[in-house]
């Protein structure tokens, strides 16, 4: 085990200059890291061929210590650029990587469109229900009564579910998985990148420093225990009445469907803006 | 000088001498969000680029096309997008990414009056200083302007060749009045027009230091997906382009930015002059205003005036040089603008000689008429 694990670093860790990397201790975003990583070796993809590119926010980082094509964006914008990027090589396998804020704040506009877009992009947004790298503010995610460094008197606004908001935009490929589940998380983000057209991996994870320390959870296990204890599985939950799904989340696949991808599509204009031309 | 030939003539509109122009220069990429007077621009890429294998998409604002435009070149495509004011302001963020990140590409705006949504249908020049400015930190830009639909053309061409050659974003600025105007022009054909490329590296991948400068001050671009694996940033980055906190990275990082543009700075400055040689007073202008400047300095002649026309295609980098010559050699010089007098001031600026600097301004949403401009020229 030990050694597959060193093995997989070696192959895709930037060594030179890159480490230590930004993260607390026991943070979330490293399973997600090994996950991604895991996933990209199970799928064999050559490292040449594979662009990640991230939005800002400690989740942001995550491109910088990987040895692809990397591209740390601005601020919300990673799905822009990771369009550029697709329709102008539509061979490469484009992944993005946000926050929650990034994804659902700054970039939610974004997010929607290339969910109805539909390139064949994967979207992976790790969902730590705050903002951490900025110092504990509330996030689009941030449940309503919990504390953050602005809601000291209580949150008074409601929570987006990033997977169930992906999904009603029309995604082709919509998950969610948790920092707690690893294993599960490894086969939602191979299965989302190989699905064609736009895939969306939420995985929930934990920020004790930011989020943590204000709700009474000051340690990463305790809110992995959390993660563990709230999640129930896609399948379980249809046959679950829904007060019994209150203060749940569900986990696994939300949806997969068959949609035109836009690349493809796009294929055909250029086929038909050449034969009116010809005309 | 070209020669035109009937065959090549033909009747268009400034912003359809872009399209001409940046599809000559090899643009194969355009994103960008529908916006009075710059939507001609989009509605032609999107009939033109799939022709040609090119891709265009409409984004859902003008920060998505701006990121979009940032990524297909990333991946090795010549990309634009094209706006007006509102738009402007909004995709500067991103326009400070291909600064820091080195990432060429075009972005015409297509001046209209504002502030906010301002004068839609009608010309303005009030977005020069925030074609210097608009994006936040100290940044080099180069900000070229067009005042006729020939130079719609050639000044597109231009800013392809510039962008790629310096790895620099360029800034298009037109207006209303030159989008809209039709006129009889002849395009050179494609294979008389000079074409600049971005370098790419050649060496063995794992040689490859993407931000290394050299004596031009310009790092090869490797296209994602060719080999080089690299990571790019809007942080500041070392030279393998991994985010430091290093004074002494960031000291060297940040002046080779400004270095390369002063390096090719004769390069860079475009002017043009009107019947300097003998002049006693002189009009500087640029875009759509350049044109009545050229009408009024001929009038301006005829009344015995020793009047003459500097205009000014390179806005940014400031093309000191050539109004130091004209300042120099001139009375007094007339900068008509149609802004508070956003480039008189850069022009006081460079002011060091016995020359009397005036300005005249409109913010109207009318056009400067030659015979506003002569009118001045015979008060000087
Ligand atoms: C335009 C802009 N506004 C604000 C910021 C400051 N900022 C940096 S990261 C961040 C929030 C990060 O939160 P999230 O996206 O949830 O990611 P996390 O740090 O939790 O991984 C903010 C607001 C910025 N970089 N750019
Ligand atoms: S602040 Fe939170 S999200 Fe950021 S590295 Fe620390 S634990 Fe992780």
């Amino acid at each position: 085990m030990t050694k597959e694990v060193t093995k997989l670093i070696h192959k895709y860790l930037r060594h030179d200059k890159k480490f230590p990397h930004v993260w607390c201790p026991g943070c979330g975003n490293g399973i997600v890291l090994g996950a991604l990583i895991r996933a990209i070796d199970r799928l064999g993809l050559e490292k040449d061929e594979i662009v990640l590119a991230s939005g800002i926010g400690c989740s942001g980082r995550m491109p910088v210590y990987v040895d692809f094509n990397t591209l740390h964006t601005t601020h919300g914008r990673a799905l822009t650029f990771a369009t550029g990027i697709k329709l102008a090589k539509p061979s490469l396998t484009v992944i993005t990587l946000m926050g929650d804020g990034d994804a659902t704040a700054i970039g939610g506009n974004h997010f929607i469109h290339a969910a109805r877009r539909n390139l064949d992009l994967t979207a992976i947004i790790i969902n730590n229900q705050i903002y951490g790298m900025t110092g504990g503010q509330h996030s689009p995610t941030t449940p309503y009564g919990c504390y953050a460094t602005t809601a000291t008197y209580g949150h008074i606004e409601h929570a987006f579910s990033i997977a169930e908001l992906a999904v009603t935009a029309g995604a082709a490929f919509v998950a969610r998985g948790t920092v707690y589940h690893a294993r599960l998380l490894d086969e939602l983000i191979e299965a989302g990148i190989r699905k064609p057209g736009f895939s969306v991996v939420e995985a929930m994870s934990n920020c004790h420093v930011q989020f943590g320390r204000r709700n009474q959870i000051e340690d990463p296990v305790t809110m992995m225990k959390w993660l563990r204890d709230h999640a129930v599985a896609t399948e379980k939950a249809r046959k679950m009445k829904p007060d019994a799904l209150e203060d749940k989340f569900t986990i696994g696949v939300l949806a997969d469907l068959e949609k035109p991808i836009y690349t493809d599509e796009y294929q055909k204009v250029r086929d038909r803006a050449k034969s009116l031309a010809r005309q | 000088m070209r020669t035109p030939s009937s065959k090549n003539r033909r009747l268009l509109q400034g912003n359809e001498a872009i399209v001409e122009g940046a599809l000559t220069a090899g643009c194969r990429f355009f994103a960008g969000y529908p916006i009075t007077p710059a939507s001609e621009i989009s509605e032609m890429l999107s009939v033109r680029l799939p022709q040609v294998n090119g891709t265009f998409i409409q984004m859902e604002d003008e920060i998505a096309s701006m990121g979009a435009v940032i990524g297909a070149s990333l991946a090795g495509i010549k990309s634009m997008t094209a706006t007006s004011g509102p738009g402007f302001s909004l995709l500067q963020e991103n326009l400070g990414f291909a600064c820091i990140a080195e990432v060429p590409c075009v972005v015409v705006d297509v001046m209209r009056g504002g502030p906010s949504t301002g004068l839609p249908t009608n010309p303005s020049q009030g977005d020069v200083m925030q074609a210097r400015w608009g994006t936040h930190g100290d940044h080099p830009i180069i900000v070229l302007a067009v005042s006729t639909v020939l130079d719609c053309f050639d000044i597109t061409v231009q800013a392809f060749n510039l962008s790629e050659a310096y790895r620099v974003p360029v800034i298009i600025l037109s207006d209303e009045m030159v989008a809209h105007t039709r006129e009889t022009v002849a395009l050179p054909p494609v294979d008389r027009v000079e074409i600049i490329d971005r370098v790419s590296p050649s060496m063995p991948s794992e040689w490859y230091v993407p931000y290394e400068g050299n004596s031009r001050g310009v790092p090869t671009m490797a296209a994602f997906g060719e080999g080089y694996r690299h990571h790019v940033t809007g942080l500041v980055h070392d030279v393998r382009g991994f985010p430091t906190q290093r004074a002494d990275e960031i000291q060297a990082f940040i002046s080779r930015l400004f270095q390369k543009i002063t390096q090719g700075f004769y390069e860079i400055q475009i002017t043009k002059s009107f019947m300097m040689d003998d002049a006693e007073v002189a009009v500087i202008a640029y875009g759509s205003v350049a044109r009545s400047a050229r009408r009024a300095m001929s009038d301006a002649r005829e009344q015995g005036i020793k009047a003459g026309l500097l205009q000014l295609i390179t806005l940014f980098p400031f093309p000191r040089r050539s109004v130091e010559s004209v300042l120099r050699q001139c009375r007094a010089v007339l900068v008509p603008e149609m802004n508070m007098g956003q480039i008189s001031r850069e022009v006081k600026r460079v002011n060091h000689f016995a020359c009397q600097v005036e300005k005249y301004n409109r913010i109207d949403g009318e056009l400067i008429r030659p015979d506003e401009i002569s009118g001045k020229l015979a008060k000087l």
